[in-house]
């Protein structure tokens, strides 16, 4: 959590520094939720994040550097310039790449779960997060009924953070709890407040253990606020102060903190350890990136197939 | 005897048999064995691997990049070419870039029965293969003979890239064969359908059998019209195409879709940029009408190009 927030705020710093080609998208509010679904993924599972994941890839094994390298566009990262910020993974460790369009990723996730019982593997579970707006897509829809019919264990949750960039929800769905929604899927579905850390453990841990059970797929809708714009570019003027001042708008890395310090489990002087040690981590990785190559069009294949020689414009 | 239809089945059932990673899904392909009967008695024949999806155009090919990525060789039935559009953002989004983006290669067939028969209306007849054919990282076959249409499906499965299987509807049952070919011409490459020298006609799938039908009406005059199957549109097979109008002079590229854009306009950009000189008369296109497509027969036999219309754009073309 804490390094994929301070990883976050320097990525946020050199945006606003102009050093980031594209967008920032910050998951900041989200990231209790996110990395307890990371870490209650096992190698070999399949994770498909989407925006506000940074904290879940983190935990699911991406290595910081990934992340720099996208967002600073250097040649040696994963995507190699070819794609940007959060369109980022490496498919074959289990963490797909996302495509923009929202709710793409969730049938995909389906397929890898059955190509995974078509090896015969037992015991997978493909995860994905989506937001509250994502909800309201056909290919949500579409690839939910398609786990429920073939009984995939896989977990969705939902992060309703309330807006879907400046949307709020009474415009995006009409439904009480997007948590109903699993009654018409005939799946199993949970609700947690992901200001709170371990709650968030515990009900996307336990979700994830019952879709390794075999009991199809679960559901999660989590309740926060997006503590930050849709993008860095957003002042997200539009969320009102009352909702950042309610339970919902709560920051779940300092409730978390303060946790830590009422169980006794942490002191305020090792947090602030934990915070140096981290913010040199970022540091590091962001200074060696800087140093790197960025992509050079003159080595690149201009080819999108793999089967090269079928491409008929690629002998121009 | 074996129909273009059956050779599309026994395609399935090779690749079944030669491939644990193959499997096919799509809506009613299972025990009912597809809407054309083009998967009949392969669930029985290979359980589990022939998978009836609910009806979500989307979820089906999103499933399938999904499976590919895992190491699988997805075929997708869509029921009709038609319904490939709430589909269309997997296709050209995410399969159609997932080896650019990732590394990962995607082999996934999706078959699209396309093109018109009497009586289908404007949703159960349509040419997708323009659409596509705009977007990078696609492979996209119009087999037009019974032999390609199980050798090209074949190959299709085999390739490690995204395949649109444009199989034409009024083909299935009326193309038939003596039995399936042992060897093929490779993906990519057109084929001469008939030799001429006095004028070229590009087409592919079903319009072949129109240009093929024109020529020979032409022939009784005395003219000899070469007929260029492409076989492919993605790839273009533009030296094949080149050297036919190098013999002839002449160009019509014929397709079965509509007339702005699409394989025609393309046919013709490629010969006027790299051929021009080729040419003794403007190149010409015949595409159908600029309207949805009717239902009525009547109708729906002017709507799109038939061997008449060819013959008399040929006519045309030859300064008859
Ligand atoms: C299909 C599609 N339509 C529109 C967009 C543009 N878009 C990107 S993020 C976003 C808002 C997403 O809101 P939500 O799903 O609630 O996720 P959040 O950003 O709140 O995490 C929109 C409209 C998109 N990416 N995909």
């Amino acid at each position: 959590m804490l390094l994929a927030r301070l990883l976050e705020e320097k990525l946020a710093n050199l945006y606003r520094a102009g050093k980031i080609n594209g967008g920032v998208f910050l998951g900041k509010g989200q990231e209790a939720l996110s990395a307890s679904l990371g870490m209650a993924l096992k190698k070999g599972d399949i994770f498909a994040p989407l925006i506000r994941d940074q904290a879940g890839r983190l935990a699911f094994g991406e290595d910081i550097l990934d992340a720099v390298r996208t967002y600073l566009g250097s040649k040696l990262g994963p995507m190699r310039g070819r794609e940007g910020n959060v369109h980022r993974g490496l498919p074959r460790e289990g963490r797909y790449a996302m495509i923009s369009h929202l709710g793409a990723m969730i049938s995909a996730v389906c397929g890898g779960l059955m190509a995974r019982r078509f090896q015969g593997q037992t015991g997978v579970v493909g995860a994905t997060c989506v937001g509250d707006g994502c909800s309201s897509t056909g290919a949500f829809h579409e690839a939910l009924n398609l786990a429920a019919v073939e009984k995939l264990p896989l977990v969705l949750v939902v992060a309703n953070n309330q807006f879907a960039y400046s949307t709020p929800n009474d415009r995006e769905f009409a439904c009480k709890n997007l948590v109903d929604r699993a009654i018409g899927y005939g799946i199993e579905g949970h609700t947690v407040d992901a200001t709170e850390l371990d709650a968030c453990l515990d009900v996307v841990g336990r979700a994830v253990e019952r879709a390794r059970e075999g009991r199809g797929p679960q559901m999660v809708v989590a309740t926060l606020l997006r503590l930050a714009g849709h993008g860095e570019h957003d002042d997200a003027a539009y969320i009102p102060e009352a909702l950042k001042n309610s339970p919902t708008g709560r920051d779940c890395l300092k409730v978390a903190e303060c946790t830590l310090m009422e169980r006794g489990w942490a002191s305020a002087a090792d947090l602030e350890a934990w915070r140096e040690e981290t913010l040199q981590q970022v540091e590091e990785a962001v200074a060696t990136v800087q140093r790197e190559p960025a992509p050079d069009p003159a080595e690149e294949t201009w080819c999108a197939l793999s089967t090269q020689e079928l491409d008929d414009t690629f002998r121009a | 005897m074996i129909t273009y239809l059956e050779a599309i089945r026994e395609a399935q059932a090779k690749a079944l048999a030669d491939d644990p990673r193959v499997y096919i899904y799509g809506q009613d392909v299972a025990e009912f064995g597809g809407a054309f009967k083009a998967t009949k008695n392969l669930a029985s024949a290979f359980p589990g691997r022939v998978l009836n999806s609910p009806i979500s155009e989307d979820a089906m090919v999103g499933s399938a990049v999904g499976a590919a990525i895992e190491g699988m060789r997805p075929i997708v039935e869509i029921q009709y070419a038609d319904f490939s559009t709430p589909g269309f953002n997997q296709i050209v989004n995410h399969a159609a870039t997932l080896y650019w983006r990732t590394q990962v290669k995607c082999p996934i067939t999706i078959r699209l029965p396309s093109g018109g028969t009497a009586g289908s209306g404007p949703f159960h007849s349509q040419s997708m293969e323009g659409v596509y054919a705009q977007y990078p990282g696609l492979i996209i076959l119009t087999p037009a003979t019974v032999e390609d249409a199980y050798s090209m499906l074949l190959e299709a499965v085999a390739i490690d890239d995204p395949v649109l299987f444009c199989e034409h509807k009024y083909l299935y049952y009326h193309l038939k064969a003596e039995g399936l070919p042992t060897e093929a011409l490779p993906v990519g490459k057109a084929r001469i359908a008939r030799q001429g020298r006095d004028a070229t006609v590009v087409a592919y799938s079903a319009m072949v059998h129109e240009a093929l039908a024109a020529a020979e009406e032409l022939s009784a005059d005395g003219y000899e019209v070469e007929v260029v199957d492409l076989r492919s549109i993605k790839p273009l097979d533009t030296d094949t195409i080149l050297a036919s109008v190098a013999r002839t002079g002449r160009l019509l590229a014929v397709g079965e879709a509509w007339p702005w854009g699409g394989v025609t306009a393309e046919v013709v950009a490629r010969v006027a940029s790299e051929g021009f000189e080729l040419l003794d008369v403007p190149p010409r296109r015949l595409n159908a009408k600029n309207t949805p497509i009717p239902f009525h027969p009547n109708l729906w036999g002017t709507h799109r190009p038939t061997a008449p219309t060819v013959a008399r754009a040929l006519r045309d073309l030859l300064r008859l």
